[in-house]
């Protein structure tokens, strides 16, 4: 035990001495947080726009009214004719103009429809196109108060509809992605790093033709890491509560222990990962190109898996992390207990049993 | 025997990097395994560290079967391997306080093992590993194979990049090591180290020349060798080769090392000839033998 003890400080004099280790355990986390928090986000708030108001009459001035009460849009300016339009979106004032023809009023009593024209400034894609969506939605719903005692109904713009994350707020889809890359890049990529390190340095030589036990090693190994990691996940629940006020529906307790069976997941991998390379880059390689753009890409983070082709379904399925995303959304979204997530539960439990099995396995107790 | 080899051979693939090797250490001996760099000794040390495993063959250490006991193995040798492979971010007293922790003692316990070598580094201790000249860096090495009292000392080329002093002290320090019991296996390409073996064996290409001590190994040179030098040592190697009755011609320091073939060698007739060549200031002695012109001999 004595033994082990010193193993385990021996690691984190590692840890602490490399910069580079350092900021990866705990700048990255807060920085991939607030990244995927503030910057990436779809989210939309007090939005600049413009408005030409053509017809000028009752209808116009009620939907201009929504419009400028709600908290994503705030009228910058009022222009008068569409010469102008060109104008303001050069100075960059504002990132989109709503146009309302000509007697609006009479064409929507007389016609049934009218139009908005929504311009938007499309240099930035994704704000433009939430932005027709936000106006769409607003448009919509007054449509819906005018019509409820019509009998034929009011047409003012297509429709557009918005399901999921009704309030808007994008970085609650975010935080459980965030957390699993990160949990997965500490705990895999740098457990993997820092055993192949001992391989490339040489050292591992000398751990071998030693009294040391080499599940002794590996657990040395992985114990400040899983340490770490435990930190970096409160951490990151942490801010996702008090900075961006997410709720967290279900159980706290639940939430640590399905975190700690991923940590223990991904460590298993990083173990496998490292007795298959022989340097510290290879292992980085593999973490990166093996573990992390999967994450990214397949685990349902960013895309959803209901629209990704069969083939890559079929892979999703196989990676931890998709199982940890559904846990995770489950109980800080939708606030489910394990009766909701065993299955999911149980997948994880499997895939670890098999990645430690495996890693036991293929540990080499020599140097070939 | 604290030592066995018996008709070891190890390859990679085509390469026979060890080939039936055989040979045996006694119990607090001293023994050379001296040969050029891709001889196969760092193999053979792997071999005994229990770190590979032999094709073919058995070996023990101190006892110990290297295949069946590689555990009891690793609890009493002390491995220093060619390149340093210290934690270079850990500074020298942390190295040596976690060598001493995983093999079960303490500093404290085995400090008068150490004290000659220690005391020499210990201006350092704080100081990372890292950032340790060659010297102190193998010094070091030694004190973290050594903290654990081991039975049998294996150095794979302890001196490789180190200067000449610290050269000199670390071997004074192997032979005092020696005297307290311990068995030391020492590999080196340093010809003049392996005069201060006990006994050595050439090795090249994964085969052992010769075995003996270095006085005996030295005395089977079958003839006398001389110390020639002119004012052009590159030409005087030229000439010495198309001299007819050259055995061999090598290279020493300021000197070339020069063997006629015959019995009855003048060496005022080879001073003629050099002169005929137009060699200036030729200077010829007769000189002692020294472990290098006996591998050359024998690598031949």
């Amino acid at each position: 035990m004595k033994r082990f003890i010193g193993f385990i400080k021996k690691e984190f004099y590692h840890i602490f001495r490399d910069r580079r280790t350092l900021f990866i355990l705990f700048g990255m986390p807060i920085v991939q947080i607030m990244l995927f928090g503030f910057a990436i986000t779809n989210e939309i708030n007090n939005v600049d726009i413009a408005i030409l108001d053509k017809s000028k009459d009752v209808t116009t001035q009620e939907i201009i009214n929504k419009i400028s009460s709600s908290k994503y849009f705030s009228i910058k300016q009022i222009i008068e004719n569409e010469t102008e339009i060109e104008a303001v979106f050069k100075k960059g004032k504002v990132k989109a103009v709503l146009v309302f023809e000509k007697a609006f009023s009479k064409k929507l009593i007389k016609e049934n429809n009218a139009t908005v024209q929504i311009i938007t400034d499309a240099t930035d894609p994704n704000t433009a196109n939430n932005i027709t969506n936000f106006v769409s939605s607003i448009l919509l719903k007054y449509q819906q108060e005018i019509n409820k005692d019509l009998k034929i109904p009011y047409q003012i713009v297509p429709e557009t509809r918005m399901v999921y994350n009704q309030e808007l707020k994008s970085v609650f889809m975010f935080v459980p992605g965030v957390m699993t890359i990160i949990l997965m890049l500490v705990s895999a990529m740098m457990t993997s790093i820092s055993i192949t390190k001992e391989k490339e340095l040489g050292t591992m030589e000398i751990l071998l033709v030693s009294p040391l036990k080499p599940f002794q090693v590996i657990i040395g190994k992985v114990v400040p890491y899983i340490f770490l990691s435990i930190i970096n996940a409160v951490v990151i629940i942490l801010l996702s509560i008090f900075i961006f006020k997410m709720p967290v529906q279900g159980s706290l307790f639940l939430l640590g222990a399905e975190s700690v069976l991923f940590i223990i997941n991904a460590l298993s991998l990083g173990i496998l990962i490292s007795t298959v390379s022989e340097t510290q880059q290879t292992a980085m390689m593999i973490s990166l190109m093996g573990l992390l753009l999967p994450v990214i890409l397949l685990s349902g983070f960013i895309f959803p898996i209901s629209s990704m082709p069969n083939i890559l379904q079929v892979i999703s399925n196989v990676i931890p992390a998709t199982w940890y995303i559904i846990i995770l959304k489950g109980i800080m979204l939708k606030g489910v207990g394990l009766t909701f997530l065993w299955k999911e539960t149980l997948i994880l439990l499997g895939m670890t049993v098999l990645f430690i099995a495996l890693s036991i396995k293929k540990y080499k107790i020599r140097l070939e | 025997m604290s030592i066995s080899l018996k008709h070891i051979s190890k390859s990679y693939g085509d390469l026979k990097a060890v080939d039936d090797i055989s040979f045996e250490v006694k119990e607090g001996e001293l023994f050379g395994l001296i040969g050029p760099d891709g001889a196969g000794k760092t193999t053979l040390f792997r071999i005994l560290t229990t770190l590979l495993i032999a094709d073919k063959g058995e070996a023990t250490v101190a006892g110990y079967d290297v295949v069946k006991d590689y555990i009891d193995i690793r609890n009493h040798v002390g491995y220093m391997p060619g390149r340093f492979s210290l934690y270079q971010d850990l500074t020298v007293e942390e190295n040596l306080e976690f060598f001493a922790t995983i093999f079960g003692t303490t500093i404290e316990e085995n400090y008068e093992l150490i004290e000659d070598i220690y005391i020499q580094i210990e201006p350092f201790k704080d100081r990372r590993a890292g950032k340790l000249s060659g010297g102190m860096k193998q010094k070091l090495a030694l004190c973290c194979a050594l903290i654990h009292k081991p039975k049998v000392l294996f150095l794979d080329e302890p001196t490789t990049g180190v200067d000449p002093v610290s050269r000199k002290e670390f071997w004074e320090m192997l032979k005092r090591l020696q005297q307290k019991g311990i068995t030391i296996l020492v590999s080196t390409p340093y010809m003049d180290e392996a005069a201060l073996c006990d006994r050595i064996a050439l090795i090249q290409d994964g085969k052992i020349l010769e075995i003996d001590t270095p006085k005996e190994i030295v005395k089977h040179y079958p003839k006398k060798i001389y110390d020639i030098r002119t004012d052009d040592m590159y030409k005087l190697i030229l000439n010495l080769k198309e001299y007819e009755y050259n055995y061999a011609v090598h290279p020493f320091g300021e000197f070339v090392h020069y063997t006629d073939k015959r019995d009855s060698f003048d060496p005022d007739e080879l001073i003629q000839f050099l002169e005929s060549k137009k060699q200036k200031n030729i200077i010829i002695q007769q000189t002692e033998t020294t472990i290098e012109d006996a591998f050359m001999e024998l690598a031949k």
